[in-house]
């Protein structure tokens, strides 16, 4: 069976699974250089930490948008030892904080891509995080498996969308279903299904028109596409996957929160990683709601698209 | 969801009651709660720090150490100083030369299409007559989604093909203002990273061939802590004339807003507060300090208002409630809208100043029901006039809802309550105004 996330991945080639790794953190440290202050930096020597060592990591991961929650929730119970007077080493925070990381970070547990014929990824998002690029992106790692896909053209409003969308497809060579700018959007999800079915498709990713998760009735359209997909396909051979801006900073938490009480979320994707934001509200989003990140955005290109591997993720974010 | 700042404040120092007087370290203690505040709305860590530098010398005044009100002058001072760092007064393009050039740039999906088209429209209704053109050859149907944007509007836009360098099209586009006499030029570009040094050149490159008089970073209200790097790098690279902040209708606090002004000294000129074309306001930062400081949002409740309100009847209740003639008949409709709303807590927690107020009011979900049923027992007649309402009738109100006699008096009792906190703006502003319309109350 195809599978396209880590967790659920074969036994697979050790030099193919470094070099992943690799181009991951590559791609979260192409601009290491750049910034003034690396992680890494503060952790040269072995020390005993202090105080104002523990405000300069705060200051790291804050201004890696993990939020002051995340933040505080990791470095307090350090905090504590040092104010009881408890000896701690720079490894022993670093050893502890990664440890304590990587199980802030939800598991995903089904397979990936769920197995369907067809199989459905439904992308949703605030407006220009980076959906229908996605899309592309995913679809092209599908077809390279040599799976036949569909996309549909969900975003009926957005000027040029559904064009933005068919122009990856004629790139891509990969059918795009399409009605016209201003049409239903559940009923362009209702054809495209039923052309899947008919057609024998194995998978199909939907892309739907960027919405502020504030909107009342932006939301209750969500609703409804959803509903229109429950009668061609069954929930369990579906996906939703909640698509988050790596520069976004506190509000992804609303997002999330706001996305899943509309129609159940069931994994992340994390575009943008490669500028010089962290990513870090990530974090707190996995943590909070439950909720397994897939997959990580590198650029804008189709081929710009990596599985999430946990370990490279935090090793961005803390110290080396 | 985030507390405002007031109410952190009150809960960090809730001991000082008894002392009746601050002290320096309650203050201090204060100050932490307005850098958590500030750090929850994304303005950037370095910052936040120099901020409270600024503030720090004034809130330990004896001016707020000796005042009965201390919390609200602390939140005075802070207000103040976010207003006066975010900027005095609103301010316009600079449209001097002829044809002025508007060079948007920013970083992938930050609205800076949709904001060219904004701006045409904006200065169209101004009796501009702009050219538009998209530079963006990289992104698919990046050119089609401007020259949609302007044929609905109905403003020229110079067409060009992704074959072409943007450079060109640019230098083209000019050559077509000027010869068909529009005076206003503004040139979309592609989404680029502030890292990407290939597109940053390209940039550059605009910039000094087409010599804009404004060049307008368009960032998004959501961006966090790297908001800094990326505005720093934009003013750099290009001279950065002002910024304009997208999204706004959403409820993200708009800390990097602060943070980026912080920066480059650029003012924020404009807002883009959703993705229709209409959707762009001029800046005010008194707006924006009370938003970071989650001391509510105006835009937000008009938006959620717009969408779900009944105008009409708005209207009619603004009318009653001038005349204090607001009966249980107008309260029933009210809840009813507000269910249409979502979440009430939502919508409360966007209110200056009155989320205190209205904390004993009953704005849990159930609660509501609960209401809506008393309310549906009782009969018009004593809907419009609450006073005839007898323990009898209670008893049979409580009855026909399912709920207790209690529960009719606490109902009661909040609607006198209402009344009363309707009074109090005898004379509103616009903001109570608006509450009002939004709440009924
Ligand atoms: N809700 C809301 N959406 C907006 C606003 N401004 C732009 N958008 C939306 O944000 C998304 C991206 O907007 P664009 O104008 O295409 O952004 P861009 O910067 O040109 O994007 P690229 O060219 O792809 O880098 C679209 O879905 C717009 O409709 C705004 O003020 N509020
Ligand atoms: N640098 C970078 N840009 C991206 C990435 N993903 C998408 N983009 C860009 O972000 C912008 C918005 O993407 P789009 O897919 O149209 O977003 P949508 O509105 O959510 O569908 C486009 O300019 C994309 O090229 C990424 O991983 N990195
Ligand atoms: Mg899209
Ligand atoms: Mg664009």
């Amino acid at each position: 069976m195809l599978n396209l996330s880590k967790k659920n991945s074969q036994p697979e080639d050790k030099t193919e699974r470094k070099s992943l790794f690799e181009r991951f953190k590559e791609g979260l440290s192409k601009t290491k250089e750049k910034l003034s202050s690396t992680l890494g930096e503060i952790f040269v020597v072995e020390k005993l930490i202090d105080l104002a060592f523990l405000e300069e990591l705060e200051e790291k991961l804050i201004l890696s948008d993990l939020g002051v929650e995340t933040t505080m929730a990791l470095l307090d119970p350090f905090k504590n030892k040092i104010l009881k007077g408890e000896p701690v080493t720079t490894s022993d925070l670093k050893r502890e904080l990664k440890r304590i990381s990587l199980n802030l970070l939800a598991d995903y547990e089904k397979p990936f891509p769920p197995d369907g014929k067809p199989g459905v990824l439904f992308f949703l998002g605030v407006n220009g995080v980076g959906k229908t690029t996605t899309i592309a992106k995913l679809a092209l790692k599908l077809k390279e498996a040599n799976k036949k896909v569909l996309l549909i053209a969900g975003d009926t409003f957005r000027a040029a969308a559904i064009d933005q969308l068919k122009k990856w497809g004629e790139r891509l060579n990969i059918p795009v279903v399409a009605q016209q700018e201003g049409a239903d959007a559940s009923s362009v999800i209702y054809q495209g299904l039923e052309k899947a079915l008919r057609e024998d498709y194995d998978f199909v990713l939907i892309d739907t028109a960027g919405r502020l998760h504030t909107k009342y009735n932006l939301m209750e359209e969500l609703k409804k596409m959803y509903r229109v997909m429950d009668k061609l396909v069954p929930r369990e051979k579906r996906v939703n996957l909640l698509v988050l801006d790596a520069t976004t900073g506190q509000n992804a938490i609303s997002q999330a929160e706001h996305f899943s009480k509309a129609i159940p979320i069931d994994a992340l994707i994390i575009t943008k990683m490669d500028g010089t934001a962290k990513g870090g509200i990530a974090l707190a989003v996995s943590h909070k709601y439950k909720l397994p990140i897939l997959f990580i955005g590198l650029g804008e290109k189709a081929e710009d698209l990596l599985a999430f591997d946990k370990e490279a993720f935090i090793s961005a974010i803390l110290p080396d | 969801m985030f507390e405002n700042l007031s109410e952190r404040l009150e809960k960090a120092l809730a001991g000082f009651r008894d002392r009746g007087k601050l002290s320096p370290d309650d203050i201090k203690k204060g100050l932490r709660e307005i850098r958590l505040a500030l750090l929850e709305a994304d303005v950037n860590y370095r910052v936040v720090k120099d901020f409270l530098a600024r503030i720090e010398a004034r809130a330990l005044s004896a001016e707020v150490l000796e005042s009965l009100t201390p919390f609200q002058q602390i939140v005075k001072i802070v207000y103040d100083e976010l207003v006066n760092t975010l900027g005095g007064k609103a301010q316009g393009l600079n449209l001097s030369t002829k044809p002025t050039v508007i060079l948007l740039a920013g970083l992938q999906g930050s609205g800076k299409t949709t904001t060219a088209g904004k701006l045409a429209l904006f200065l169209k209704k101004r009796g501009h007559n702009p050219l538009l053109v998209s530079t963006d050859v990289y992104r698919p149907a990046a050119i089609e989604q401007l020259k949609i944007l302007s044929q609905k509007i109905n403003i020229p836009f110079f067409d060009a093909s992704p074959s072409e360098g943007a450079l060109e099209i640019a230098n083209n586009a000019f050559k077509m203002a000027k010869n068909t006499g529009r005076d206003v030029l503004i040139v979309d570009t592609a989404g680029r990273l502030h890292i990407d040094e290939d597109l940053m050149e390209e940039l550059q490159s605009l910039k000094e061939s087409l010599k804009p008089v404004e060049t307008l970073l368009v960032a998004d209200a959501m961006m966090g802590q790297d908001a800094v790097n990326v505005a720093k790098t934009f003013h750099e690279r290009v001279g950065l004339t002002g910024i304009i902040l997208t999204k706004v209708e959403g409820d993200a606090r708009g800390g990097a807003a602060l943070s980026m002004k912080e920066v480059t000294g650029c003012p924020i000129k404009f807002l883009g507060v959703g993705e229709k074309l209409e959707a762009l306001e001029v800046f005010h930062p008194e707006r924006l300090a009370s938003r970071i400081l989650g001391m509510g949002d105006m835009l937000t409740l008009i938006e959620k208002a717009q969408e779900a309100i009944d105008f009409r009847k708005a209207k009619d209740l603004e009318k009653k409630i001038k005349k204090m003639q607001f009966d249980l008949e107008d309260l029933r409709d009210q809840l009813q809208q507000m269910k249409k709303l979502g979440s009430v807590r939502d919508i409360l927690r966007f209110l200056p100043g009155l989320g205190n107020k209205l904390q004993n009011l009953p704005i849990d979900e159930r609660e509501i029901l609960k209401m809506e049923a008393i309310l549906n027992s009782m009969t018009p007649q004593e809907r419009r006039n609450p006073h005839i309402i007898n323990a009898s009738r209670k008893r049979r109100i409580a009855k026909g809802s399912g709920t207790t006699v209690q529960d009719v008096n606490k109902l009661l009792k909040s609607f006198e309550e209402m009344k009363a906190i309707m009074k109090q703006f005898k004379n509103p502003g616009k903001m109570q105004g608006l509450l009002r319309r939004v709440l009924g109350i």
